[in-house]
């Protein structure tokens, strides 16, 4: 026992000088993450922030006034200029001076106390393709400022109608990365002593798969959590998200996930007969993995069959715990469900692969 | 040489597809010496060695190495044994001393025990300047020193070479072997497989390989006295054009050419064979000298795997 432990600990080591000195390796561990996070955060980003707006307030109540503070404080827009009548707010808009325009007519009391009409109109630069999200967050405003459920706005949210915004795909990116660069790192590991020759003198030492095994994931589960706490970190300092659970207990996830996937590496290794297959390979588990997790597509969406192929994959539990931990503050005991399959994943893979790691050249 | 068999093969046989890398092959190796492998390329020796570690199945026979059966107890063997590969590998990207703490801890040693060994093998190998080189920057020499500390780290009872010596200079080559022979003198056996007749002579015993079969083994000295054949040496200016001269007379098996040397390898039962090919010779190089030499290692090594014709 004290030898094998030994010995895992001689592989880890090994393992972690590899990473040490392949700088490719090293710029993968922190590059993808940030690369990846700033990618996805801002190309899906919708939640647009300080656009320049105009103001018209013909109504000039202290109601009115009220809105308009309020308006402002959501730091959606900064309300820049004030005109006197909408023919100027047009102007100014179709100038581009401003991206949108605010107009409270007359009536605004009226029409808040007989609540049949919208009280505020919006003018927006249709051109631009942020109008919606734009719209979308300021068409809940009247109402939630003035605490009534007056008609605001009439709108209709034609994409993205699962209102998605980094708070949601960043946990999700976080599964994302860690599936690939897990999978990848453990899964050339293997081959890669193969191809160099090392394999030869490996397996004639008295080392036993296993300790192999539990060598080889135990440097990577560092790199993943490394990774992972990038990409929150990224996602919370960038994008605000959130995390409403415990921190303690994401990690817990990360590392149920981290190793799960790793071992998943571990088994292709032992697959591929070199590095170019073993890169194949990872990519063949990954894209059905990053399809059908419920990271690109609503799960609920998918046809029944797809979302039992689906529970095959840790990416699928692991999304569920990551958005259960940070957006909704779930705890672990909540998520079992989830929690155990990627135990049951890791369990399964590391046997798999030990069971096919042969101390043999034929 | 304690008397006591480290290594004992019977009918041990591998193919791979159609081709028999190894064929038949009956050993027995006496622990305490070292043990010469000699073939050509493809004779199968690096498949024999892997097949003694362990790590290939033989298609047919068995061996028995250090009392335990091959492969179905090559598990308990790979602590007792040590292995240096024909290709370098170690890892390239580790530097020596690193290389040697992984192995070391794969072998069990740890803490101070550990730090002794590598030192004592960094000295002995003249290693320790290079302590901190990554080792793929270390000449081929230097790698295959860098190796042998590797595969004696552990003080194996048993170790096998394949082919150690291949990229090393004549001097560093005796150096080499006096390693092993001070190895041999703690009690370790060697094997090596070489392609090196000078190393070849120095093993106490040697097996020459060809084709996959065993086709002679023995002390070499033995070899070489019983070589089965009339060995003349010829000295001349001419050599090339006075081997075309005596090859294909009668008695006459096999002409090697080393400079302006020959070696003609003589049916034995011929008579005065220096009277019968100076005519020959001397239509062709009036000045060249010849006379009769005892056989080396290569004379046994061509009679061994050409054989004498008809025979
Ligand atoms: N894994 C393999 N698959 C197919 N053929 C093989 C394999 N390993 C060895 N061989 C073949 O078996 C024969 C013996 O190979 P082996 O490596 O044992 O020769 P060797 O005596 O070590 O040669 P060298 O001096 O060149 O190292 C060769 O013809 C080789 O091509
Ligand atoms: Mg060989």
């Amino acid at each position: 026992m004290r030898n094998s432990l030994g010995r895992v600990r001689a592989v880890a080591a090994k393992e972690f000088r590899h990473l040490q000195r392949d700088r490719l390796s090293r710029a993968m561990i922190l590059g993808i993450p940030l690369v990846m996070t700033l990618l996805f955060g801002y190309a899906i980003n919708h939640d647009v922030r300080h656009l320049s707006a105009g103001v018209v307030d013909e109504a000039q109540t202290s109601q009115s006034r009220q809105l308009l503070a309020s308006l402002q404080a959501t730091r959606v827009v900064d309300i820049v200029e004030r005109f006197d009548n909408v023919g100027a707010l047009t102007e100014a808009l179709s100038r581009g001076a401003i991206s949108v325009g605010v107009f409270v007519p007359a009536d605004f009391e009226r029409r808040f106390v007989r609540r049949d009409q919208p009280l505020v109109q919006l003018l927006i630069d249709g051109s631009d393709p942020v109008v919606q999200s734009v719209a979308r967050s300021l068409a809940q405003m009247p109402n939630a400022a003035l605490g009534t459920s007056a008609p605001g706005f009439e709108l209709r949210v034609l994409y993205n109608p699962e209102r998605r915004s980094p708070v949601f795909i960043v946990p999700g990116i976080c599964g994302v990365i860690l599936n690939l660069t897990m999978v990848l790192f453990t899964a050339v590991a293997i081959v890669r002593e193969r191809e160099r020759g090392n394999m030869e003198l490996l397996i004639t030492t008295p080392i036993r798969g296993l300790e192999l095994m539990i060598g080889k994931i135990v440097p990577y589960m560092l790199v993943g959590y490394v990774q992972a706490t990038i990409i929150i970190v990224l996602g919370a300092w960038l994008f605000d998200v959130p995390i409403r659970g415990s921190i303690g207990e994401f990690y817990v996830g990360i590392g149920l996930f981290v190793i799960s996937t790793l071992t998943l590496g571990l088994v292709i290794s032992t697959l591929a007969t070199n590095q170019f297959q073993a890169f194949q390979l990872t990519f063949m588990s990954f894209l059905p993995q990053l399809l059908l997790s419920g990271f690109m597509f609503p799960f609920e969406g998918m046809p029944l069959p797809a979302q039992w192929l689906a529970e095959l994959f840790p990416l699928t539990h692991f999304l569920r715990i990551v958005r259960g931990i940070v957006l909704r503050g779930a705890d672990l005991s909540l998520l079992w469900q989830d929690v155990w399959p990627l135990g049951v994943f890791f369990v399964v893979f590391l046997m798999l692969a030990t069971l096919r790691f042969r101390k043999r050249l034929d | 040489m304690t008397g006591r068999i480290a290594i004992e093969a019977r009918g041990l046989s591998r193919s791979f597809g159609a081709l028999k890398a190894v064929d038949q092959l009956d050993l027995t190796v006496p622990e305490g010496c070292i043990y010469g492998f000699l073939g050509p390329n493809g004779s199968g020796k690096s498949t024999t060695i892997r097949m003694l570690c362990g790590l290939l199945t033989p298609s047919a026979g068995t061996a028995r190495v250090l009392g335990c059966e091959v492969p179905a107890e090559a598990e308990t063997l790979k602590r007792k044994l040590g292995y240096m590969t024909q290709r370098f590998s170690l890892y390239e990207d580790l530097t020596v001393s690193e290389n040697l703490y992984f192995l070391g801890a794969v072998y069990s040693l740890q803490g101070e025990a550990l730090d002794a060994h590598i030192e004592r093998q960094l000295e002995r190998f003249e290693l320790t300047d290079r302590a901190a080189q990554v080792a793929g920057t270390m000449s081929g020499g230097q790698r295959q020193r860098l190796a042998l500390a590797a595969a004696t780290l552990h003080d194996p009872e048993l170790l096998f070479l394949d082919e150690p010596t291949s990229a090393v200079d004549p001097e560093s080559r005796r150096e080499f072997w006096d390693h092993l022979f001070e190895m041999v003198d703690h009690g370790t056996t060697i094997l090596v497989s070489t392609h090196f007749m000078d190393e070849a002579e120095r093993c106490h015993r040697l097996a020459i390989l060809d084709q996959g079969r065993l086709v002679a083994d023995g002390v070499p000295d033995d070899l070489m006295r019983d070589v089965g054949a009339t060995v003349i040496e010829i000295l001349s200016e001419h050599s090339r054009a006075v081997r075309d001269a005596i090859i294909g007379s009668t008695g006459v098996w096999h002409v090697a050419q080393l400079g302006n040397k020959l070696h003609a390898l003589l049916d034995p039962e011929l008579a005065d064979p220096e009277t019968r090919l100076l005519p020959i010779v001397h239509v062709v190089d009036g000045t060249a000298r010849i006379h009769r030499v005892s056989a080396n290692l290569e004379d046994v090594f061509v009679m061994a795997t050409t054989g004498a014709p008809g025979a």
